[in-house]
């Protein structure tokens, strides 16, 4: 029955008709990887003063959060048994990789982002507590431990407080996000996987995906308040950006490159998946339209004068090409390190399911939900810098400027 | 006040901290408490037995055995009794690609070609051989779960469902099992599949029910030229030893270092 059901081609293992790890796990790696990444953003400010990266600050560390919350959802629901996953927590088998995913993330989230934020924003909810009625007003009380001190003795307080879980804060992203490439590079079983680079692969993509996705959300989201997005902050976010492409597109040639010169044995079957099955997702999609167009408009930028309105559309395509580029980066992980067999001798295919568990409705609800969390964290904990004053912005505890820039009022 | 209110929060930190070092920690007590009680029931739960010192019910004690399994890949005839044998025996699905074990046929050509099958592993009948004056050599390889000494199944299972039992045998906790597929990933030979009935992960348990029992695998059973041998490689008079020392061996993949107790006699270079 079972191979009219599900096509392939040559021979597989029988066993491997079906593939197992659908679109959901695909979202895991791709998902994380943009917490991690609009994290490291965050940090160039916080930790390497870059200041001109200062108005995606805010909203860089409330990205990462949105994100972080979800990012559980798609392995839950790709699990057999989801209401057994505790025991993950409870009983880890300490010899698996994915056994430390709870306490990873569980790390990342409460001590390294909750607390960032928290203190990142102490000083402007007191205040905005004092501004505002209700709900809103109680809620920022309970957020703030009725605790009210804006003393500038504290605030320097706070503001040393972030920037150690900032300096904490760098190498849990990179565990994160590199932890999630070591699943798959540890799968000695699988040649696709199977290999040391995965986990820094996997995080310099990380950090290209997260800039590029602030890099939009910020100009997308002065568009809606009809303000003028900072071309300073764009063009250094632009520049980081191309940096963190060419180390990204580096790292994988050398793999590409060693897997050729190498040639092991099951370098003819991946070759022909490469230029085959995966021809459209991992040639045109990853590293032409998500690598080499948007490397060189980036680099276009930096080399010709391009006016501020056209250089803002380049922006806005080059983060748009590059998240769908580092989308089909996981896909091509994902789905193609299971469309050949371990038998080297034939391939699967993968049919991706509209409704069902598994299928691409409840991969687009998953990808939806950070927006609508951004959201409601953007209303809670407005993000925005502008020069014309925004609600956060004036009326702070002493400079305007220290209360949203933390590092270089405190660090040193 | 400032002082006392900045104390405060740091009193929270602490207590923060505190608490989620206490949920740590407390993950290990379980866990240790767990291994404490070795579970004397046929399918030994979560980390299982590290000392592996326990009997089942019936006196049989796993620490005293361990199995492994030998083809005679000459004997094989391809009648793939073992294979519907399986499916009965462990009323393992015959709609969905759930196979325990599975027989493939394998044809090289003169000019070097090769085909490889396994309708439906092995129950479907295999197709007709086409040209058959330019077949250099067929045969037929039998395939299941070599019970791996280093097993990367076992190694991977986030939550220990998957266990090596101390007879050698490799199972799964299909009460535990969270169902991720990580296992399946991990083996490199196939040998895993998720059961959509438990909705776990599935596998050969080397009829664990039965050889608890003093019975030979439904399999090694059913094989009517003997190409199968099952065996306990602690008895050093039995039919595995006797396999072993009587046949020049070869294990499949045997550069994973998986060490598998899977062991062909005259296995052919193109077989994966
Ligand atoms: S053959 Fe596969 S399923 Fe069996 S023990 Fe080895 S790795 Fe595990
Ligand atoms: S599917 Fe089950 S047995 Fe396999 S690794 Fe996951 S929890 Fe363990």
């Amino acid at each position: 029955m079972h191979e009219a059901a599900y096509a392939f081609t040559g021979y597989i293992y029988p066993n491997e008709a079906k593939l197992l790890w659908s679109v959901l796990i695909v979202l895991y790696p791709y998902i994380t990887g943009l917490v991690a990444g609009a994290f490291i953003l965050a940090s160039l400010l916080s930790v390497f003063r870059v200041k001109a990266v200062h108005p995606t600050y805010r909203l860089a560390l409330l990205t990462s959060l949105s994100f972080l919350l979800v990012a559980t959802l798609p392995l839950l629901a790709h699990l057999g048994h989801p209401e057994r996953s505790f025991e993950i927590f409870v009983t880890p088998h300490t010899s698996s990789a994915m056994a430390m995913f709870g306490f990873v993330y569980a790390w990342y989230l409460m001590l390294v982002l909750c607390v960032e934020i928290w203190f990142e924003y102490r000083a402007d909810m007191v205040r905005w507590a004092g501004e505002c009625k209700g709900l809103k007003r109680l809620i920022y009380r309970i957020i703030t431990l009725w605790d009210d001190d804006t003393s500038p003795r504290s605030v320097q307080m706070d503001h040393k407080i972030a920037y150690a879980v900032t300096v904490i804060g760098i190498p849990s992203a990179f565990l994160l996000h590199g932890y999630v490439g070591f699943i798959f590079g540890s799968v000695k079983a699988n040649p696709y996987w199977a290999s040391v680079l995965m986990p820094v692969v996997f995080l310099f993509s990380a950090i290209v995906s997260g800039i590029a996705l602030v890099l939009l959300l910020y100009q997308v989201t002065a568009h809606l308040r009809w303000k003028k997005a900072d071309m300073a902050c764009l063009d250094t976010v632009g520049r980081y950006l191309l940096y963190a492409l060419i180390v990204d597109f580096a790292l994988e040639g050398l793999d590409v490159i060693h897997r050729i010169y190498v040639a092991e044995e099951s370098f003819d079957i991946l070759s022909l998946m490469v230029t085959g099955k995966l021809f459209l997702t991992l040639v045109i999609a990853q590293v032409l339209l998500g690598g080499l167009v948007p490397m060189l408009a980036l680099a276009s930028t930096l080399v010709f004068r391009i006016p501020d309105k056209t250089r803002q559309w380049l922006y806005v395509v080059v983060s748009l090409l590059v998240l769908q580029g580092i989308f089909f980066m996981r896909w091509n992980v994902v789905i193609g390190g299971q469309l050949f067999s371990k038998s080297l001798l034939g391939f699967t295919t993968y049919k991706l399911d509209i409704a069902g568990r598994e299928g691409a409705m409840v991969a687009l609800i998953i990808m939806g939900l950070p927006f609508i969390i951004l959201t409601v964290l953007t209303w809670l904990l407005p993000p925005w810098v502008d020069n014309d004053a925004a609600p956060g912005d004036h009326g702070a505890t002493d400079k305007p400027e220290a209360a949203a820039v933390p590092a270089q009022a405190s660090a040193k | 006040m400032t002082h006392d209110d900045t104390l405060s929060r740091r009193d929270i930190l602490k207590k923060t901290f505190a608490l989620g070092s206490g949920v740590f920690l407390c993950t290990f007590a379980v866990k240790a408490a767990k291994g404490e009680s070795p579970d004397p029931t046929p399918a030994p739960k979560g980390a299982g037995d590290p000392t592996g010192s326990y009997k089942l019910p019936n006196g049989y004690e796993p620490s005293a055995h361990y199995y492994g399994y030998g083809i005679d890949l000459d004997k094989c005839i391809g009648c793939t009794r073992c294979v519907d044998a399986c499916k009965t025996e462990n009323s393992v699905s015959r709609t969905e690609p759930n196979f325990r074990t599975w027989v493939e046929r394998y044809v090289i050509r003169d000019d070097d070609t090769l085909e490889v099958c396994s309708p439906k592993g092995g129950l479907d009948p295999y197709p007709a051989i086409e040209d058959p004056g330019s077949v250099a050599k067929s045969f037929f390889v039998p395939k299941m779960c070599a019970h791996c000494e280093r097993s990367p199944c076992e190694q991977v299972c986030p939550v220990g469902a998957t266990l090596k039992s101390p007879d050698g045998v490799v199972l799964i906790d299909k009460k535990y099992c969270i169902g991720c597929g990580y296992c399946i990933q991990a083996c490199p030979y196939g040998c895993r599949y998720f059961d959509e009935s438990t909705r776990t992960a599935g596998k050969c348990t080397l009829c664990y029910h039965r050889i608890t029992r003093g019975l030979r695998p439904a399999c090694a059973e059913i094989c009517p030229t003997g190409a199968r041998v099952f065996g306990d490689l602690r008895e050093k008079d039995g039919p595995l030893a006797k396999f072993l020392r009587e046949h020049r061996v070869q294990v499949l993949k045997p550069h994973m270092g998986t060490r598998p107790k899977l062991y062909y006699h005259n296995l052919d270079k193109e077989v994966r």
